[in-house]
């Protein structure tokens, strides 16, 4: 492998593995104190800052985290198909890596979206589940990322997984919208007056404070936990090269 | 540009009638399942009316999800994909014929027999109309989805649940219409607005799926 001089800043420069293995791994730690700071100050607003609200007393208290993963969980899946679309259109190693690093992020908050809105659904509806448009399309929100996780395991040549799974994700992110709006409108015809999520209430400066500080605080983890696992990703799929050897030299861990 | 559609499509025809058990298996696949319902929900009429469209949806859907590895398989393994591949011939073009001849064995049989199945469920003849037609918008583009599926899981360990896994939720928005279409008329809203969108919906595929179905079939061949 031969190393360009870089002169200056080049578009592709962190676009190679070995450029931004140690990027990622100076910027991981940083983005993981961020997330701890912001979800400490996050969490201190919602539980003691924040009022009770006035028709949900303290179950309310779930949105905190519950509004910030169902945003997260979307977010995420976007960002796996823009990284998906870089990979089909540059045909750059990383990229690929990047949107496999961020599937399982995805697919952790799309469950804790699921399993908050449970706990809340009881109290606050009276079931754990309702076949509202919102709910049904975040559980096929869910399936999209294990059947993208799924796919990009089973295949064992790494690049066709690469591949395989970026088209996968294309394809779920145009299918998105059709699967969200497809069930908005069969929930409406079926259940007519079903409780509404849409309306939010006013809400006091506080809770909205905090809910976005929790949302800050979701970002600055997945950065993190992205940027780590890719690391991983770049170490196991790049072990034949020299600079992998040399860097777990580095680390002490070959013996 | 047609020359090879054709070839394709008679090729794929012929060996479906060659080995026409295959494609009864699939009917009978779909009937069988269509007739578990009832010991299933009990046999009340109204009961039967209220979940037939749905079920003989969710029938067909499994029943297409079932047989999608076929679309490929052979191909695949006997080497017949590679040569495709390789021809000069523009991949979309045969992909699309042998997306053709798979949902004229295995789509339009069932949407024959589902009016047939339909009277077992008590459906009246306007429901069951509308139940043909929905049937025979919406299965093509579980046959084009499918497809995209077909050539992601090609020559995959445990291919056939993968397959459920990736493509299922797919299906979720073709179901909702295709269900909803009959229930819209049986309702007497009409289901002018859920055919509509069906037959939207299965342009759009015929546009879109073709190139992912072509692009996926490159990678798994590679």
């Amino acid at each position: 492998m031969t190393m360009q001089p870089s002169r200056g800043f080049h578009f592709f420069h962190f676009a190679a593995p070995q450029t931004f293995y140690p990027l990622a791994g100076r910027l991981a730690p940083v983005f993981a104190v961020l997330a701890a700071v912001l979800a400490a100050i996050g969490l201190w607003l919602s539980f003691f800052v924040a009022p009770t609200d006035a028709t949900q007393g303290e179950v309310y208290r779930v949105i905190f985290i519950h509004v910030p993963a169902a945003w997260m969980s979307m977010f995420v899946y976007l960002v796996m198909a823009f990284w998906s679309a870089m990979g089909i259109i540059f045909n750059t190693r990383l990229s690929a890596l990047m949107a496999r690093a961020l599937a399982p992020t995805g697919a952790m908050f799309c469950f804790v979206a699921l399993w908050t809105g449970a706990l809340w659904g009881r109290p606050t509806w009276g079931a754990y589940w309702v076949w509202d448009a919102r709910l049904t399309s975040q559980l096929l929100l869910l399936f999209l990322y294990f059947g993208y996780i799924a796919l990009t395991e089973a295949i064992e040549d790494p690049r066709r997984g690469d591949r395989a799974g970026a088209i996968l994700a294309l394809v779920g992110a145009v299918n998105v919208p059709v699967i969200y709006f497809s069930v908005k409108w069969w929930n409406t015809l079926h259940q007519g007056a079903s409780v509404s999520l849409t309306k939010a209430p006013s809400m006091a400066t506080t809770m909205l404070g905090g809910m976005l500080i929790m949302a800050l605080a979701a970002w600055a983890y997945t950065i993190a936990v992205a940027l780590w696992r890719v690391r991983s990703l770049i170490l196991e799929r790049e072990r034949h090269t020299d600079w992998v050897g040399a860097e777990l030299d580095r680390q002490g861990a070959r013996p | 540009m047609l020359k090879p559609f054709l070839a394709v499509l008679a090729r794929d025809l012929l060996l479906a009638w060659r080995g026409r058990a295959d494609v009864l298996v699939t009917l009978g696949f779909f009937v069988i399942v269509v007739c578990l319902f009832p010991f299933g929900v009990g046999a009340e009429p109204n009961q039967l009316r209220a979940i037939a469209p749905g079920v003989l949806w969710v029938a067909a859907l499994l029943a297409t999800l079932l047989s999608l590895h076929r679309l490929f398989g052979q191909d695949f393994t006997d080497g017949t994909l590679e040569q495709l591949l390789l021809s000069p011939e523009p991949t979309v073009l045969w992909v699309l014929a042998k997306i053709l001849a798979y949902w004229l064995t295995t789509s339009l049989p069932l949407v024959v027999a589902a009016p047939g199945l339909g009277l077992l469920f008590d459906m009246e003849q306007g429901g069951l109309r509308v139940l043909s037609l929905s049937l025979a918008l919406g299965t093509p583009i579980l046959s084009l989805l499918g497809a995209v599926g077909a050539a992601l899981t090609l020559g995959l360990r445990g291919g056939g649940m993968l397959l459920a896994l990736l493509v299922l939720p797919l299906f979720v928005p073709i179901l909702i219409f295709g269900a909803g279409s009959v229930e819209a008329h049986l309702s007497g809203s009409g289901a002018s607005a859920h055919l509509l969108l069906l037959s939207g919906g299965a342009l759009a595929a015929l546009v879109l799926a073709p190139w992912a179905c072509a692009a996926a079939l490159r990678v798994a061949a590679e």
